[in-house]
């Protein structure tokens, strides 16, 4: 099991939004839901490997940006068509100000 | 026609067309709950596949491409939904509740779903040619991409999406790429100017040739090709008067298939005419997808046909749900994209009844723009930019204008001003 990665300042991800983190050629998504908490899930939709990282946070929903699959980003649970597969989440703490993601 | 002597079977859910549409609502209808049987008639030897790809990513690649199916046979044994392939239906008698198939054989129903989908326009110079393909099917794909290849000498007669999307995927395979548009500019219909200027551009600089305002006076077959005749260009600069191709693509738009419908003697306006329930003029039939004209609900209500995937799911979706009792209405946004090379285009709503365009620049070849009705409200946006980075404020948008949102064309102008919080005021 890897250790904790530094993706990303808090405040570099805005409130009921996400940003894209890449590492060590694999490439993840890290959300702030809109109470304020942080999350991480792998980056690629399950459906057409699309960046989730350009699509729209709502609630704890993340929408893929080109064929609107939906999954809850906090669980990964895919949320019907046409996204079947779940999407893989990791670990996330914040601490000093910078989020960790726990790749495994 | 069919008699009820050739029919068998219980009644249950039949539905004619194994595409998006078609293959979404048997789905939904066994999540919906429902318990009897369900068929579904496909015209095509494979199982339901997503067509989206067939002019972009199964054209490329060096693996021979299969089709990416929607449901699989595990998926559809599971389900219980029963998929005759290589079948259409031949004729609907509405009094004994009956679809007659190309098989010979009959099918009881109690509600019936007409997903035909839209066909290729033919074109009438094109007739009986060889070297002369459309695209709309997984075999027309293969067919195309067999023939591809460096050097290779394409015509793509219309200059709309499919053209389009084909002459990015067949310059990536380093064809020679020639499109033929008879308007004075590609994407009329569709697309608004700004945005097609910038994927002409692109195609020009990609090395793609572009013929507009370009009308074709014969064609025929020769040198184990095609030669394109032109008319003599009426406009100062001088075109080419021919086109020599080895490979021809017909893309001039789609017609909605309407034929079975039409014999059965349901209600056809562009499209096979549906309420806002998806309910053809028979109460026991729905139509659902590129073959429908419906009711646009977020404008008056008025009468529009759709050629475009995410409608195709959602009113599979929708049919399914009122085939079973539901009366729920269709009240979803039109939205579609276009890739072409890294670039994406995406467009919420229909942009002709709007007066006003707000531009919202975003940097290089990426911008988004605004179509506001004589009232102020948000009608439609489109938008282009690289991969999906406009998909965001285009989905923001589509909610805006669902709502009948008037926002402020400053703060739309205005990078700056996240979309989200004017959607939230």
């Amino acid at each position: 099991m890897a250790g904790w990665i530094e993706a990303c300042g808090a405040d570099d991800v805005d409130e009921e939004d996400v940003i894209r983190f890449d590492h060590e050629g694999r490439t993840f998504a890290i959300y702030r839901s809109p109470d304020d908490e942080y999350f991480a899930t792998d980056g690629l939709c399950t459906h057409e490997k699309i960046h989730l990282a350009d699509g729209l946070v709502m609630d704890d929903i993340i929408e893929c940006p080109k064929h609107n699959g939906r999954f809850n980003y906090k669980t990964g649970q895919a949320k019907g068509a046409p996204v079947c597969v779940n999407l893989k989440t990791y670990p996330v703490k914040v601490e000093g100000g910078q989020v960790f993601v726990q790749i495994d | 026609m069919a008699s009820d002597k050739s029919a068998s079977g219980p009644q249950g859910m039949v539905i004619v067309g194994a595409g998006e549409c078609g293959i979404r609502a048997a789905m939904a209808l066994r999540e919906e709950g429902y318990g009897g049987p369900v068929t579904l008639i496909g015209a095509e030897p494979h199982l339901p596949y997503e067509r989206p790809p067939l002019s972009k990513a199964v054209l490329l690649g060096d693996d021979a491409p299969s089709p990416k199916t929607i449901a699989n046979e595990a998926r559809l044994f599971e389900a219980a939904v029963l998929h005759l392939s290589s079948v259409t239906a031949t004729g609907i008698d509405r009094e004994a509740k009956s679809v007659s198939l190309s098989n010979g054989r009959g099918l009881h129903y109690s509600k019936l779903l007409l997903a035909t989908g839209a066909d290729p326009r033919p074109y009438a110079l094109a007739e009986g040619l060889s070297h002369v393909f459309t695209l709309r099917t997984f075999d027309d794909a293969l067919a195309i991409r067999s023939r591809l290849g460096p050097g290779c000498r394409l015509a793509i007669i219309g200059g709309g999406f499919i053209g389009l999307e084909l002459a990015a995927a067949a310059r990536t395979r380093r064809a020679d790429v020639t499109v033929i548009e008879a308007a004075p500019r590609i994407l009329g219909r569709a697309v608004p100017t700004e945005i097609a200027q910038v994927i002409h551009a692109r195609h020009a600089r990609e090395g793609v040739r572009i013929l507009v305002g370009a009308a074709i006076a014969d064609m025929k077959e020769q040198n184990g090709g095609i030669l394109i005749k032109l008319q003599p260009a009426l406009k100062d600069e001088a075109g080419p008067s021919a086109v020599q191709a080895d490979l021809v693509v017909v893309g001039i738009g789609a017609q909605p298939n309407t034929a079975l419908a039409e014999a059965a003697g349901l209600t056809v306006e562009n499209g096979i005419a549906v309420d806002a329930h998806l309910r053809t003029s028979d109460p026991d039939i729905f139509a659902a997808g590129d073959c429908c004209s419906f009711p646009l609900a977020y404008q008056d209500g008025r009468r529009v046909r759709l050629e475009a995937w995410r409608n195709a799911q959602e009113q599979g979706t929708l049919a399914a749900r009122n085939m079973l009792g539901g009366r729920q209405a269709h009240v979803a946004v039109p939205w579609f994209w276009s890739d072409q090379y890294d670039l994406g285009l995406q467009m919420a709503g229909l942009a002709d009844r709007a007066t006003q365009v707000v531009r919202r620049d975003l940097g290089s070849e990426s911008f988004l723009l605004f179509h506001l009705d004589a009232e102020g409200r948000l009608v439609a946006a489109s938008g282009i930019g690289p991969g999906t980075s406009i998909a965001r404020d285009i989905r923001l948008a589509e909610m805006m204008i669902a709502r009948g949102a008037r926002p402020d064309p400053l703060k739309l102008a205005n990078a700056e001003s996240k979309l989200k919080a004017l959607l939230a005021a």
